[in-house]
């Protein structure tokens, strides 16, 4: 492992400052343009989405994508998601609020309590420990998910909540991103003083290293929440029962009624109008903590 | 850190220490062991049996293996996923590595607004990215054909059996250049501005700058994107999952891997066999993982 190279998360943004007042600054209409095109290729089907979330299922057919149809159905299909099959939609919105929430507070929390115990303490095995899970971000997930469902399946843990939260708590690269985090935002000298005072060794951890390890934290738990939120493979295999269903896999089951063209049971318009507001909390979540993520991700990109 | 744990001489002391140590990385080694390790080695241990009707289930050592590597169908799942990797991810990072240097120059008009828009698929499930996609290559809404026939042109059926592998590749294109660009960017606005502001001043272009400073600067954070893709690349599930109903013809059972180890266990009931593809499949992902992680050190080892 190599020295961390980083600068704090609070330089990134002075550094920013700095350079746009640099003499040498000029704007580019060339690549502005071309920036543009490209954001514009990343926006357009999300907007077709939330235009065809607005249509009936006749106009889905006969209006032109990125306009309007004849009629504005936005309520009249948010009803029909809701109200559609006795009204699970909600159900499965829920269980994917509480597979996300439980899984990415006990993702990060576990992870956090590691690196932070990588970083700042000297123990026998420490390197080992370390490249194991290093070595870990390599291994494929789903290639484990058979086993794993086998093995939750002989003893009748399937069809259960916890067959998906419990391997969804297990993030390398939280710890990865952890380890690197504490080692760079928690001084040495600001634990011995603690020590000296007299503070025991989790009571430190709990009060002056979750307090500095914020931004590596809320990281994390985005990333592990957007994880599991979007998550289907592992849900797929583990589930069976309709109402302990995730979004992801209540959609795919949704579309593939509706493509089947058993119009009573799904329309186009119900499908796309849950995925719509299947995907709404998630981004809204990106956009409000941004500042958090983006300064977290700065700290682990750096180093391998 | 040696320095630090030979100030810390006094006994009970430093062994609290490590007892802290250990405590703080108890619960993700037990959940880490639980769901990693254990399924892997459950995997191992599945994959060298068989279940025949007549027979029962046999112990077969190598067999499954033996049978994966002459699996034609697993082969040309292997292959696709390889045509996958040489032209969807050096695409895709190109891209993310352009529009993070774009923006990290300051160059770029509404820069943030152009970050934020790359970003946002990032935060959309796979599942209804790829049920979006589906809907725009269709041809019964499908935006895509609906702009070209408006325009005169030829509508290519983008879910035919040639297009389809380009139809996937975009659709992993479009949700994960975001991702990449941001770990590339974060990793960007960490390279200390003197490194780059002589070399400005001595009227650099900024495409020189970023090829001798900046590119070699986040080289770590680059080299992290590429080992995800690689992961990402083999696991491929969603698209043939979901895109299958739309043209069956075109997705066969064993399109990708992942794909083909699922419909093994689960349409066929082989899990023997299925235990033993995910397990070459891991294996595979690993071996190219490391060899890539292998040869960009070495060549950094000959450039100095």
């Amino acid at each position: 492992m190599t020295t961390p190279v980083l600068a704090p998360p609070s330089a990134v943004t002075t550094k920013g400052a700095s350079k746009r007042r640099s003499p040498r600054d000029r704007r580019s209409t060339l690549l502005t343009v071309l920036l543009w095109i490209l954001a514009a290729y990343f926006l357009v089907p999300l907007v077709w989405l939330l235009i065809a979330s607005t249509k009936n299922n006749a106009d889905l057919f006969s209006s032109f994508g990125l306009w309007f149809g004849a009629r504005f159905s936005l309520i009249d299909n948010l009803r029909e998601v809701f109200s559609a099959s006795g009204g699970v939609y909600a159900r499965w919105l829920l269980n994917t609020v509480i597979y996300a929430v439980v899984s990415s507070l006990g993702a990060s929390l576990l992870s956090t309590m590691a690196g932070y115990a990588l970083a700042k303490y000297e123990f026998p095995g420490r390197s080992a420990v370390f490249s194991i899970i290093l070595g870990s971000i390599m291994i494929p997930l789903t290639a484990l998910a058979i086993p794993t469902y086998l093995m939750f399946s002989s003893f009748g843990l399937t069809n259960n909540m916890l067959a998906v939260i419990i391997p969804s708590l297990v993030s390398p690269f939280g710890v990865y991103l952890m380890r690197v985090y504490a080692a760079e935002s928690i001084p040495d000298s600001l634990l011995e003083a603690a020590r000296v005072d007299g503070a025991g060794e989790i009571r430190i951890f709990w009060q002056v290293g979750l307090r500095l390890l914020g931004p590596g934290l809320v990281t994390v738990l985005l990333f592990t929440m957007v994880a599991t939120w979007n998550n289907y493979f592992l849900p797929l295999i583990m589930l069976s029962k309709s109402e302990l269903y995730p979004l992801t896999v209540g959609l795919a089951q949704q579309q593939s009624a509706a493509s089947a063209g058993s119009a009573t049971q799904a329309l186009f318009s119900t499908v796309i109008t849950g995925s719509l507001v299947a995907i709404l909390p998630l981004i809204v979540a990106f956009l409000f903590l941004q500042r958090y993520w983006q300064s977290g991700l700065s700290a682990g990109s750096v180093k391998e | 850190m040696s320095a630090l744990v030979a100030r810390r001489t006094s006994h009970p002391l430093r062994r609290k220490q490590i007892a802290t140590a250990y405590l703080l990385l108890a619960p993700f080694i037990v959940v880490f062991s639980a769901m990693l390790i254990v399924p892997l080695v459950y995997s191992g241990f599945l994959s060298t049996f068989a279940t025949t009707l007549i027979g029962g289930t046999k112990f077969t050592g190598l067999a499954n293996y033996a049978r994966a590597f002459t699996d034609a169908e697993f082969l040309s799942g292997l292959g696709r996923m390889g045509l996958f990797l040489i032209i969807q991810v050096p695409l895709m990072l190109g891209l993310s590595l352009f529009i993070a240097l774009a923006l990290d120059s300051g160059r770029v008009r509404g820069s943030s607004a152009v970050r934020l828009m790359t970003f946002v698929p990032y935060a959309v499930p796979g599942v209804v990215s790829t049920m979006m996609w589906g809907y725009l290559y269709g041809n019964d809404f499908g935006l895509i054909g609906q702009i070209l026939r408006a325009l005169h042109l030829p509508a290519p059926n983008l879910l035919s059996s040639q297009n389809i592998l380009g139809s996937m590749m975009n659709i992993v294109t479009w949700q994960y250049v975001g991702y990449n660009m941001i770990i590339m960017f974060a990793a960007l606005r960490t390279i200390p501005v003197e490194l780059f502001e002589a070399a400005e001043i001595d009227g650099a272009s900024q495409l020189r700058i970023a090829w001798s400073i900046k590119i070699p600067a986040i080289r770590n954070a680059i080299m992290l994107t590429v080992i995800f893709s690689i992961i990402g690349t083999f696991q491929l599930f969603n698209e043939p999952s979901l895109l299958r109903p739309l043209n069956p013809a075109a997705i066969s059972s064993s399109y990708t891997p992942n794909f083909y180890a699922y419909n093994l266990a689960f349409i066929n009931q082989d899990i023997n066999y299925a235990a033993a593809i995910a397990f070459v499949l891991g294996l595979f992902i690993a071996l190219i993982s490391y060899v890539v992680q292998l040869s960009t050190r070495s060549r950094e080892g000959d450039g100095r």
